[in-house]
């Protein structure tokens, strides 16, 4: 349980930073830095079950069907991560409390830097791959977000969006390759996967997994080819710099390196795909970062290079060679976060990063250069440091290592150790010794104590890690290696002094031969002022990932343009043609079944539909020239199908056909009045062209076919026998658990409530959208007018039915409005016993109501009757949810039905099931929705006549008031 | 029975299918409701089609699950009905702020005057 707080916590923080005020600075502070120190809490407080128990796990079944389960396991590796993930993270809000400004949003940073830190801890501590895949994209996401916290800078946008590109693009193949993996094993939970060594090497798709999961491990941590993400990352504020490139979000990659390295290390490819990337990486990365200027770049490339270096470790597949890379993963997070912290410091005070204007600061901040210059010294190995305790790791494992290749491996490393202390003594000397630098921006002097606490913090760590190791980190490091290597775990010493040796000789080297680098480079190669780095400069990463993007875009406006149209007609014409093409292809596989039942005739029935054939094809003639013919002609098809429903059974179904056929017919007309005029050619004279001829021809050969083709998978479907097994069940069950008699209502309401309750949300949805869309309405000018039928009369719609030609059906039609309101509520109470039920019943009030409207005119029915359908679409969700919600109370899902049966005065017993008032929420909103949509239409007309008049009178509004 | 449903439904497929590969967005909304038309028929015909079966549960148990008529499609095509309906609203309200708009009832909004 406390496993999940670990994750959940950083969450529920990050919601609730969000909400806070943009210029909260402390308490964000407070809040972000309780919900890290909370979180390292519980970790600390997991060490003695964890150092017992080995494994840690916590399960929240979610499709266990498929294997798809939420696991967080934590075994001592987990455990030293989520330590440096939360540890870390509390130093670094204490950090950004001073370095952000107060004109920042803060909200938006911590909000982002817990929702990071939740996917850090939750990537960590995964027992599942597919969701550690999850949270890996998790954390790419936030990442972005936090990278690019400076918006308004192009080069912050820039480099986040490069980020993002580089990792999520790994993210996917990481998906693809744990899918793969989960797939060779069987199960996605990583404890089994880790038991599955020799399966998942013996398997065809090993190289595969290797590959995609390395990709993804490659991009995430910066690893050559992909490396260069990370120094245009650098825009990110220092904080995020501190947090993500030193200590998680880049150590993620070697994370599931490691992670993996029991199941996928060991072979050949492994050591050659891992192994070569890492010692590129810590090759390239160091000497770049010897001719960076920005302060941060030159961090950038070197935490570039270290990744390389534990890259390399894990790749060399020795056990040994892993514990070093656990090793350094730890050394090299507190030493290059503080160098990182330091950095933000010296930007902050000093104003500037570059290293050719920063010099002598030394005297202006003295704590600050001595924790630097520690923290520099680690990162260039200088003993008694613990940077130089996993290099002196690293340089036994490459004199050990491999056979033939042992000599250069070995030299790579000096080289590569020689580069580092280059680096690290431009670092200190460029920044804090020399003359005093006169044109800073800003004087520089020492920042407030808590904002150099953490610095100092995790200086001391690598000093006391340094000098102590086997006490301090001894037992941690153990714990962490255990859970990696299990049976594997080698002896291995972590004291500082372990004679004279290959190791110790090649670590004097490398820093004889750093320092005499500088000095060389200094004096014959301008390292101090030159704008590129020499031989490297033209491998520019992005270049290449400019070029890429731009033919990758280049490549889809290509495809877009030769196989997609804008034009519907074409994309319609497409899409038919392909589902014929593809009911043709299923035709031709299996030959059609001709044990046909001998068909039945009933000739009022066809005489009906011979009727309802007439009008479809007479709607789809006239509906070009003659909109209203073709609308009545509709209105016959529809009744036919109405009577069809009837015909066979269909009582609910035909009445609520019937209604809608009403209401969508009021619709449409009440739309006509804005389309176009449009007159037939043989009145304006114009002919058709040939083209326009072939077209008609094709789209008819079409629709012809498609009609064929549907005829005969209709008379396939119902000229065969079929089982009744779902009928059946609903039919036993329609009485004894849903309580009511009328099947096809208590499907609706009760079995498939959910479904239902979709489907009013959707309606409620289409009647907002077509309210604010009927907001910005405007018609097309020729539109505006009077219609030519109102023109001769000098009364407005509604002075017509007090005292004009109306009068008449007026009185009638008022007089309608309480009987149907009468008939609908008839149909909703019997609803659940006998055909009607909440839609129809829904319908006919509304029909009611836009009755009214058609008689009277909108003016004088707002006037007398006041409708607010946007009350009654709330109303009726709020009804349906609550109803759904109450059965949470008796601890059932939601929408479990109850039926109870209350004894009423005067009436008796009366079965009460919940679905009753589930219908009622389904009544409500189907009135609210129909009115709202038929009543904004109507407005319009009211409104276009003031538009000349008045441009601010949304009458929409009107009908909501 | 069968044979005139199936020429029915075809029918008017065909005649939808016209109509949602005509130029004018009016007619492309014809044409969406009588296909919607043909495909609640279709959903309705999956169900065993029986002229006087009975629809609501009856009083005397002597009626088997073989008497009624089979309510699962019926409640399909209900849902389908109403959706059916707010499509063709939204649908409508499209029509008229795109010939606002663009000043041409042409489903892409082009100003051509061909036929």
């Amino acid at each position: 349980m406390l496993l999940c707080w670990i994750v959940l916590l950083p969450f529920v923080g990050s919601l609730l930073a969000a909400l806070l005020r943009a210029n909260a600075r402390n308490l964000e502070a407070w809040l972000a830095g309780s919900v890290a120190f909370a979180c390292l809490l519980l970790t600390l407080l997991l060490h003695p079950q964890v150092a017992a128990q080995g494994v840690l796990r916590f399960e929240i079944p979610w499709a266990p069907a498929w294997g798809l389960v939420l696991i967080l396991r934590m075994d001592g590796f987990a455990w030293l991560f989520s330590l440096l993930v939360s540890g870390i993270g509390l130093l670094v809000v204490l950090y950004a409390r001073y370095y952000m400004s107060p004109k920042d949003p803060v909200p938006r940073f911590f909000s982002f830097l817990l929702a990071f830190m939740g996917g850090m801890l939750g990537l960590v501590l995964s027992g599942n791959l597919i969701q550690l895949a999850l949270f890996w994209e998790l954390t790419s996401l936030t990442s972005f977000m936090l990278i690019g916290y400076w918006y308004h800078r192009a080069d912050a946008r820039r480099g986040a969006r490069m980020a993002f590109t580089v990792t999520a693009a790994g993210g996917l193949c990481l998906l693809v390759g744990l899918i793969l993996l989960g797939q060779v094993v069987g199960s996605y939970d990583l404890d089994a996967v880790l038991a599955a060594r020799e399966a998942i090497q013996a398997h065809r798709w090993y190289l595969a997994i290797l590959i995609l999961v390395a990709l993804g491990a490659l991009t995430k941590s910066a690893q050559f080819p992909f490396h260069f993400w990370l120094p245009r990352a650098m825009a990110a504020p220092t904080p995020v710099s501190a947090f993500l490139h030193s200590a998680t979000m880049v150590k993620a990659g070697v994370f599931i390196l490691a992670r993996l390295w029991p199941v996928l290390s060991g072979t050949e490819a492994w050591s050659w795909i891992i192994g070569s990337a890492g010692l590129l990486t810590l090759l390239i990365g160091a000497f770049l970062a010897i001719f960076q200027h920005d302060l941060k770049g030159l961090l950038a490339y070197s935490t570039i290079s270290h990744l390389g270096l534990i890259t390399l470790l894990l790749g060399m597949g020795s056990p040994l060679a892993a514990v070093a890379a656990i090793f350094h993963l730890l050394n090299h997070a507190t030493f290059k976060a503080s160098l990182f912290m330091a950095a933000g410091i010296i930007d902050h005070e000093s104003g500037t990063r570059d290293l050719r204007r920063l010099s002598g600061l030394r005297r202006q901040m003295p704590i600050t250069a001595t924790l630097a210059i520690v923290a520099a010294a680690s990162m260039a190995g200088v003993p008694l440091l613990n940077g130089f305790l996993s290099k002196e790791m690293f340089f036994a494992e490459a004199v050990s290592a491999g056979d033939s290749r042992n000599w250069y491996l070995s030299a790579a490393a000096t080289v590569a150790g020689a580069f580092s202390v280059c680096y690290s003594l431009r670092f200190v000397y460029e920044v804090f010794f020399g003359p005093s630098a006169t044109d800073l921006p800003s004087t520089p002097h020492e920042p407030p104590h808590w904002m150099r606490f953490p610095v100092e913090f995790l200086v001391l760590i690598c000093l006391v890690v340094g000098v102590l190791p086997a006490l301090t980190i001894g037992p941690f490091l153990d714990l962490g290696v255990r859970a990696v290597l299990g049976a594997q775990t080698p002896e291995y010493s972590l004291s500082v002094w372990h004679g004279f040796s290959l190791p110790l000789g090649m670590s004097v080297l490398a820093l004889l031969g750093g320092v005499l680098l500088y000095l060389v480079l200094r004096k014959h190669f301008r390292v101090t002022t030159r704008e590129a780095a020499p031989l490297l400069y033209r491998f520019d990463g992005q270049r290449y990932f400019d070029q890429i993007l731009l033919s990758l875009t280049r490549f889809a406006g290509w495809v877009e343009s030769h196989f997609s149209s804008e034009g519907l007609q074409r994309q319609l014409l497409l899409i038919i043609l392909a589902v014929l093409l593809l009911g043709a292809l299923a035709i031709g596989r299996d030959p059609l079944p001709l044990d046909w039942r001998p068909a039945q005739w009933d000739s009022a029935f066809a005489l009906l539909w011979l009727v309802g054939g007439v009008c479809a094809i007479a709607a789809a003639y006239q509906a070009k020239f003659h909109r209203l013919a073709a609308l009545a002609f509709m209105g016959g098809a529809g009744i036919v199908t109405c009577l069809t429903f009837a015909w066979f059974s269909a009582p609910d179904l035909a009445m609520t056909q019937l209604v809608v056929e009403v209401v969508t017919t009021v619709l449409i007309l009440l739309g006509l009045r804005w389309l176009p005029p449009r007159l037939e050619p043989a009145k304006t004279g114009a002919r058709e062209t040939i083209a326009a001829r072939a077209r008609r021809l094709r789209d008819f050969l079409i629709a012809s076919a498609a009609g064929l083709a549907m005829a005969l998978l209709a008379w396939l479907l119902l000229s065969r026998e079929r089982g009744e097994h779902l009928a059946a069940y609903f039919v036993e069950r329609a009485l004894p658990e849903g309580g009511g008699s009328n099947i096809v209502n208590v499907i609706l309401v009760d079995f498939r409530g959910f479904d239902t309750f979709g489907e009013i949300v959707v309606l409620g949805a289409v009647a907002l959208t077509v309210y604010a869309l009927l907001r910005r309405f405007r018609p097309a000018p020729e539109s505006i007018p009077l219609p030519q039928q109102q023109e001769g009369s000098k009364l407005r719609p509604g002075e017509e039915a007090i005292h004009g030609g109306m009068m008449i059906p007026a009185v009638f039609v008022r007089a309608l409005l309480p009987v149907l309101v009468l008939i609908g509520l008839y149909l909703f109470l019997r609803g659940h016993n006998a055909p009607g039920g909440g839609f129809v019943a829904g319908l006919v009030l509304s029909v009611a109501i836009i009755l009214q409207y058609m008689v009277a005119g909108s003016l004088w029915v707002e006037a007398h009757l006041p409708i607010r359908p946007h009350n009654w679409i709330a109303l009726g969700l709020w009804c349906a949810v609550l109803t759904g919600a109450g059965a949470f109370v008796f601890g059932h899902p939601f929408l479990t039905s109850h039926s109870a049966h209350p004894v009423l005065p005067l009436i008796g017993e009366v079965p009460l099931p919940s679905a009753f008032f589930f219908d009622l929420g389904i009544f409500l909103l189907v009135v609210g929705a129909t009115v709202l949509i038929l009543v904004g239409l109507a407005h319009q007309s009211i409104r276009s006549h003031r538009m000349p008049k008045a441009e601010e009178a949304p009458p929409a509004r009107q009908a909501s008031r | 029975m069968e044979l005139i449903l199936a020429l029915a439904i075809g029918v008017l497929t065909g005649s939808g299918i016209w109509l949602l590969l005509r130029p004018r967005t009016f007619q492309v909304i014809m044409g969406l409701s009588i296909l919607s038309y043909a495909v609640n028929l279709l959903l309705f015909a999956i169900g065993q089609l029986k002229a006087d079966a009975v629809p609501v549960i009856a009083a005397d148990a002597a009626k088997a699950a073989g008497d009624y008529a089979d309510p699962v499609p019926q409640a399909l095509v209900l849902t389908a009905i109403v959706i059916g309906f707010a499509m063709t609203a939204l649908f409508l309200v499209v029509l008229m702020a795109s010939r606002g708009l663009t000043g041409t009832d042409h489903v892409d909004g082009r100003k051509d005057t061909d036929l």
